[in-house]
């Protein structure tokens, strides 16, 4: 059973760090369900 | 032959009543919030123009101190003075906000900047006794208007007000009753970015110790947008203000792309000279009033001042190759793609990694990359961290796995082959371009062989595309005019001369 079975996930990912399209990657292999995930730039 | 860069400018406007009234962060939190203890607060936690001239990233950014300096000063910075800090630096200047609003006035041509009569008689004479005023510009300094009719204007007519010091000095009209395109609010954005623009180009222009006419064409790489409701963004920022800096030979145009605009506009410049479609070309850009005091609310919450409280400017001037000045080289082009994806590891691949693999080199071939050059002492209370240090992580990483740096020395890589951040955050600004100045003078002066200048732009912004952009380039030392292999036009003229000349010759004796 994968980490994030069953969970919702929100992303906020950052341009200069990790974004969201990366994290969700991540996060649908580990089985949550991305509900909401969006980059945004801090500069 | 590969352009080069004859030189860069480097400009700032002090403009704290514009962080009050302009900043995006202040207007919006009047509408949601109006009554927060943030707005209550604003004022005075704003810096004054001494306080603004004497901080260290400030000083940097106008050429009063290398980068390298920064890395010695004991973070952070607002507490800190610069001694020696002076207004004009080798690459331009800080200007006061008074001072700054006659330029304003000076590149309006629709009439729609007015400012108070006794506001310019008190502060005329300090404008145009600034050595980079022109005659043609300290020429267009009007008069002004009675302050009640500027009145009339900010309460009936939507105009966006003027402040020195909290007191209302002048307006910026709307330029069409119903045109949202031409409204107060977007005529002063991009009165604003103009005037910063004309003011980083005619310093580059007395950097380079070119002559105006020699400027065939000019990018402007800013992010602002002008035109009407028929053409939102028909542009052209370039033109407009190279008609203010006397740029009589030049024609121009606006490149977009974010932050990553100004290495767009850098690489499009160099193509544009090598492919000798233009002798020289100014790539420019004005400063941004809605990412004033961006970061305030942390920086007030943090007992901090508003330290977003500067309009800034750059220009670098793009020529045929001299023999002397440092090469953009054309052949070593990083580029964020569709399809590279959001990875860390794929978009700093793509601009770093892959262009150098492509001409045999390696990740620590480059001496000093310069990447997102936001100033720390800003980024860090705001909780976005040490930019240019998370990039210089990044790259650093993935020379790791490429096998060009070992591990142990992950730690000192950002301190040999990276800086710390000094520039502004008005979004473009701060992208890759804060150091050109600096690496031509470095290369000249033998300190370093090379540097990338790597350039990101946030597409989704725009709500367009949920891609992320950037590219990247490398400046090198000039490698000696290369022989083209053709014959030049003098040449060719030399040669026929020798042959009538033989000819001549041939008859004489023949008689």
């Amino acid at each position: 059973m994968a980490i994030l079975d069953g969970k919702k996930v929100i992303i906020i990912g950052d341009r200069d760090g990790v974004p969201g399209p990366a994290i969700a990657e991540c996060v649908k292999t580990a089985g949550g369900e991305v509900v909401f995930s969006s980059t945004e730039c801090f500069v | 032959m590969n352009s080069v860069i004859k030189g860069a400018s480097y400009v700032l406007a002090h403009t704290p009543q514009m962080v009050v009234y302009n900043g995006t962060t202040q207007t919006t939190e009047r509408v949601v919030n109006p009554e927060s203890e943030y707005l209550k607060e604003l004022e005075s936690h704003l810096r004054s123009y001494e306080e603004c001239v004497n901080y260290w990233p400030n000083q940097v950014y106008i050429g009063n101190a290398h980068p390298d300096e920064l890395a010695e000063v004991e973070f952070p910075y607002y507490d800190k003075v610069k001694e020696g800090a002076e207004r004009f630096g080798k690459y331009g200047e800080i200007m006061p906000e008074n001072e700054f609003l006659l330029l304003v006035q000076t590149c309006d041509m629709f009439e729609v900047v007015k400012l108070d009569k006794e506001f310019v008689a008190a502060t005329k004479e300090a404008f145009v006794s600034n050595p980079i005023i022109t005659e043609a510009i300290a020429a267009r300094v009007e008069e002004g208007v009675e302050l009640s009719e500027i009145e009339h204007l900010v309460n009936e007519e939507h105009a966006e007000g003027l402040y020195i010091a909290g007191k209302l000095v002048g307006c910026v009209k709307r330029a069409h009753d119903i045109d949202v395109n031409l409204s107060a609010h977007v005529m002063h954005e991009n009165m604003m970015s103009k005037a910063t623009s004309v003011l980083a180009l005619l310093y580059a222009v007395r950097n380079t110790g070119i002559d105006a006419g020699d400027i065939e064409y000019v990018i402007d790489c800013a992010e602002e947008a002008c035109g009407d409701m028929n053409q939102r963004g028909g542009g052209n920022f370039a033109k407009a203000a190279a008609e203010v800096a006397g740029l009589m030979n030049a024609t121009g145009s606006d490149s977009r792309g974010f932050c990553a605009g100004p290495s767009h506009a850098l690489i499009e410049a160099a193509a544009l000279v090598k492919s000798g479609a233009y002798k020289c070309v100014a790539v420019t850009a004005g400063g941004c009033t809605a990412k004033l005091g961006m970061n305030g609310k942390d920086h007030v919450k943090k007992g901090l001042p508003i330290l977003e409280d500067c309009l800034a400017g750059f220009c670098v001037i793009i020529a045929e190759n001299d023999g002397v000045s440092p090469e953009i080289n054309l052949d070593i082009l990083g580029r964020h793609t569709v399809g590279t994806g959001s990875a860390p590891q794929n978009v700093i691949g793509s601009l770093v990694a892959d262009p150098l693999a492509r001409v045999g080199l390696k990740i620590t071939d480059i001496d000093k990359y310069s990447p997102e050059m936001q100033n720390p002492d800003i980024t860090k209370p705001a909780g976005a961290g040490d930019v240019p240090l998370a990039n210089y992580k990044m790259i650093a990483a993935l020379a790791v796995k490429k096998g060009d740096l070992e591990k142990k020395d992950m730690p000192g890589f950002a301190a040999k082959h990276g800086l710390t951040g000094w520039a502004p955050t008005q979004g473009h600004i701060p992208s890759g371009v804060p150091y050109i100045g600096f690496a031509v003078e470095d290369i000249k002066a033998g300190k370093i062989k090379n540097a990338m200048i790597v350039g990101k732009g946030s597409l989704f912004l725009g709500r367009m595309t949920n891609l992320f952009d950037g590219v990247s380039f490398v400046i090198q030392a000039n490698t000696g005019a290369e022989d083209n292999s053709g014959v030049s036009e003098e040449e060719v003229k030399g040669l026929i001369a020798k042959a009538m000349k033989d000819f001549a010759e041939t008859l004489m004796a023949a008689e």
